[in-house]
Order: structure tokens, then sequence, then C-alpha cells
């Protein structure tokens, strides 16, 4: 049983370097489709991140009038808290405007000078609230406009700004839906391209695998090595598909960088460079022994 | 040892069928050496593909010492195969392998051990004479030279019997006769042997049995046959 996986594992690693040309062209068909494959990973992080953090920039503000007490204010935010559809709230005291103001414009004298002549501060106490989905602040803004709130808001940025939110939220959507077919064809097309180059590889083999056949080697024995050489197709090009990403992301990443600050796509490269490699090897070695599987399954019949 | 039982076998090429076997029968003993002969057509081919398993009859049976082999299931046809050495016409050996190679490929899917192949393949490669060329790969040898290789991996399982196919079919006089000479020399150590072939000169050297076969019936069967043409 051992001495014959060995025997298996021979005959694949010697298939792979006799036939070192048929091997190398399989192997670079494989490669191109694992650099798609990581290529594709990349850009769904990057789309997700860039979603994301359009999806962070959308939210709304309460005003509230400058007679609300900061406890009707802290309740305000406990009942909004309580909706299913908020995700986080921010409350920004009188206090903390006016020094977020005043940190803002801290090189213009002549605002300086004008807070300076004000006895009271003039600013409101507001709360920033996002919701989990950008579609849920239309809710979010009508719960603000019913009683007993009402009273005690002086606005709402909803209103002013519901249309460019509504064309965030369709933007981010069709990203992600475009993402994921862009996903799924490329997946599909480089699987069947792989699929079929190694189809042709084995078809070349056919001869050899009906001698095999009747010199009485057993299904197992004649398909093990094929089984074997898709592995290494697999594990080699993996590897060097993430070698050949390293210097490319290495490039471009300050250039994304520039279009979506929120991220460093050389750390996260290099942060999850074993992840990365396992989805190769997962994808590659997986797509190398189901390819050969079907592929040698046709000339078995002898 | 071997029996063939009112075996017929039809291929059904879409709209019209052909009929290689009809009703063909016979019995060989273990130990004789027995050729196959007719014209190109007759049915030669197909009795050895049925008797490796390779196809099924249609009608009959084909019984090999304890096999009933086309009830054989194809997961059960290796343990069958490696009781019987094949040697085709285009020797068929493993291109990407070295002579060396070729051969204990045979011992190797037997499970036979690595001390085993290293001692058997040099003396097979011996007996038929090329020991020099034991790493050489097929293309690095002549016609005469790859079926010698053929015939060695035939031989290395010890099997009960061996087939030849046409083997002589695509070498010169002077190859053919080592050929023959190698095949009556197993055939002497205790191997049966059956030759098909379509070579007058050969069968008539070798005064065994001879079965003859045209049109896929088997239309005469003689001890100490001559190649007679219908």
């Amino acid at each position: 049983m051992f001495t014959t996986l060995l025997r298996i594992i021979k005959y694949g690693l010697q298939g792979f370097w006799r036939n070192g040309w048929l091997s190398t062209t399989t192997l670079l068909v494989m490669l191109l489709t694992l650099l798609a494959f990581i290529g594709l990973t990349l850009f769904n992080v990057l789309t997700d991140t860039a979603l994301a953090a359009l999806q962070d920039k959308i939210d709304i503000s309460v005003y509230f009038k400058t007679a609300a007490s900061e406890d009707d204010i802290l309740n305000a935010k406990n009942a909004l808290e309580s909706l299913p559809e908020v995700k986080k709230i921010e409350y920004i005291s009188r206090d903390k405007a006016l020094e977020i103001f005043k940190s803002r414009h801290q090189n213009d004298p002549t605002i300086a000078q004008a807070l300076e002549e004000l006895t009271t501060n003039p600013l409101n106490a507001s709360l920033n609230v996002k919701a989990r989905d950008p579609k849920e602040y239309a809710a979010i803004a009508d719960y603000l406009e019913k009683e007993p709130l009402k009273v005690l808001i002086e606005k709402v940025t909803y209103a002013q700004n519901a249309v460019i939110i509504e064309r965030l939220d369709k933007i981010i959507k069709t990203g992600e839906r475009a993402g994921l077919i862009l996903t799924i064809i490329l997946t599909l097309a480089a699987i069947l391209v792989t699929f079929n180059t190694i189809r042709l590889a084995i078809y070349s083999n056919r001869d050899e695998i009906g001698i095999m056949r009747l010199v009485g080697a057993s299904n197992r024995f004649t398909r093990g090595p094929y089984i074997i050489e898709g592995i290494i197709y697999g594990l080699s090009a993996g590897i060097i598909s993430i070698l050949a990403a390293m210097p490319a992301v290495y490039f471009v990443s300050p250039y994304i960088n520039v279009f979506i600050p929120e991220i460093n796509l050389w750390n996260y490269f290099v942060s999850s460079i074993v992840k990365l490699l396992g989805y190769q090897f997962f994808f590659g070695i997986g797509l190398g022994i189901v390819s050969s599987w079907i592929a040698v399954r046709r000339y078995l019949h002898i | 040892m071997i029996t063939f039982q009112n075996v017929s076998k039809i291929y059904n090429n879409n709209s019209h069928s052909q009929i290689a076997l009809e009703d063909v029968s016979f019995h060989i003993e273990p130990k004789e050496f027995v050729s196959l002969v007719g014209k190109s057509g007759a049915g030669k081919s197909t009795v050895i593909k049925l008797l490796i398993g390779e196809e099924r009859p249609t009608k009959g049976r084909v019984i090999f010492s304890s096999y009933d082999v086309n009830k054989l299931k194809r997961r059960e046809l290796p343990r069958l195969r490696r009781r019987i050495g094949v040697i085709f016409q285009d020797f068929r050996l493993l291109s990407n392998k070295t002579a060396f190679e070729n051969i204990a490929f045979a011992l190797e899917v037997a499970g036979r051990s690595q001390p085993d192949i290293e001692e058997f393949v040099p003396r097979a490669l011996e007996m038929v004479g090329l020991k020099e060329k034991i790493n050489n790969f097929p293309k690095e040898l002549s016609g005469g030279e790859k079926q010698r290789v053929a015939i060695a991996r035939a031989m290395i399982n010890n099997p009960d019997l061996i087939v030849a196919d046409e083997p002589t079919g695509n070498l010169d006089p002077l190859n053919t006769a080592e050929i023959i000479r190698l095949l009556l020399k197993i055939n002497e150590l205790g191997t049966t042997v059956i030759l098909a072939t379509h070579n007058k000169e050969i069968i008539n050297k070798i005064d065994k049995r001879v079965i003859s076969l045209d049109d896929g019936r088997v239309i005469r069967d003689e001890e100490k046959g001559k190649y007679i043409l219908v």
C-alpha cells in the first residue's frame, strides 16, 4: 500500500519532469488562472474596503435646540440606540462642538475673534447617527420627526442629504454586484481553460494509459500519477503566483492608497500571505485533481 | 487452460453491424504453442482482445484458467492481465520510460518489492540480449530492440500465457527470426504461447499447432499445421 503510493508519487514527478514542454505549458496556464484568482481576491478586498469606507461616510446628524438639556439628549440617544436599524451613535455636546469648531478654524483670526466676542456658545449639541444599511436612514429620520423628539430637535440633515445617500446606496449595491459577477465569470473562464489544458495534456497520454491497463495496472495505479501531476501544477503555480503578485502589489499599493486611503494593499498582502497562499493551494490543487480525475476517466475503459 | 465456447463477437457501428467472430470454439492446453493464422480481418486480434478482457463477446464464454473472462468486472481485469503477457505489433512501450522502467512497471503494478525489481529486470533484459540498453528510452531503440523489451516485459511476471499479436509485423526477417526464437524458448520453459500472425514462412517453420481463421470462423485446427491459403 505504502510502496504503491510511493511509486505513484514517483511516476507523477517523473511524468511531470520528462514531459517537460507539455508540463511547462500546462503549468503556465494554471499559473495564469491562479494569477487571475489572486487578482480577483485582492480586487474584492479593495472594493469591499472602498465600499465599506464609503458606507461609513454616510450618516445623518441630529441637531438639538440649544434649550434641550443634556439629559433630554441622552434619553433621545438611548431611544435611538434601541432601534434595530441604528448601528452607532456619536454624541457631540455643545462644548465638544465648540472645541471642534475652534480647532478646525484655529488659523483663521477672523473667526477666532468673532468667537471671543460671543458670551455664549452658539453651537448646537448633536447626535451623529449611522445606520446598518443606507436604506434605513429614511426610517430613522421618520422616527426623529415624530413626537416626543420633535420638540427638542432643531434640524435633521437627512432631508438635504437624502438624494446623495440614496445614490451612494445604489453605487455600493451595484459595485458589490458587479464585483461578484466579474469574479464568477472570470473564475469560471479560468477554470474551464485550465480544465481543458489538463484534458489535452492527458489526451496526448491516452495511449500510455491504455498500455498501463493492458500491462495489468489497476485504475488507481494508472490514474494516480496524473493526479499527482495535477497536484504539482496546483502547488507550484500557487507558489509562483504569490511570488509574482508580490512585486506587483508592492508597486501599485501606493497608487491605490491615494484613491482608497483606508487600505494599505501591501500591508494587507503581507499580513494575509499565509491565507492567500492557502486559497491559491486550495483552488489550484483542487482544480488540478478534479481536472486530471475527469480527464483520465475517459481512457480507463480498456 | 483456455477455452472458447461458441464465441461470437459482433461490432455495432451506427447502422450496420459487423461480425468479427462467429461461433468460435477451441481449447488450448497448458504449455502448448498455438499459432492463430488468417488474413487481416479474419478475427485474430478479436480473439486476443476477448482473451485479455479488452472486449466482451456478444455470445458464448471465454475461460482462462479459473477466470470466466467475460464475467470479470473492470476492476478485476488487472489481476487477470498480470497472468497474461501481451506483445503487440506496435510494441506499446511507455514512451517516457526507459527499457528498465518499462519492464519494472509490470512488476510494480503487481506490487512486487524493489529488491525483486532490481534483480529480475536486468535478468530479463539479459535474456532478450539487451542488457547494455537498459537505460535507453524506446525512441533510442530499433524496432527489433523495442519488441525484445516488450517480450521481456511480457514474461517478467512469470505469466501462465504469452499472447503475441503480429509481433513481427513491423520487423525485418532477421529480427523476425529472433523474436520467434525467443517465443519458442519461452514456450520451452513452460509458458503457453499464442502467436497471431499472417506470416506464412514463420508458421511453416515452427511446425506446431495451427488454428486457422477466416471471416470470423475457425476453418482448420491442426496439431502440426501449415499455413494454407483458402
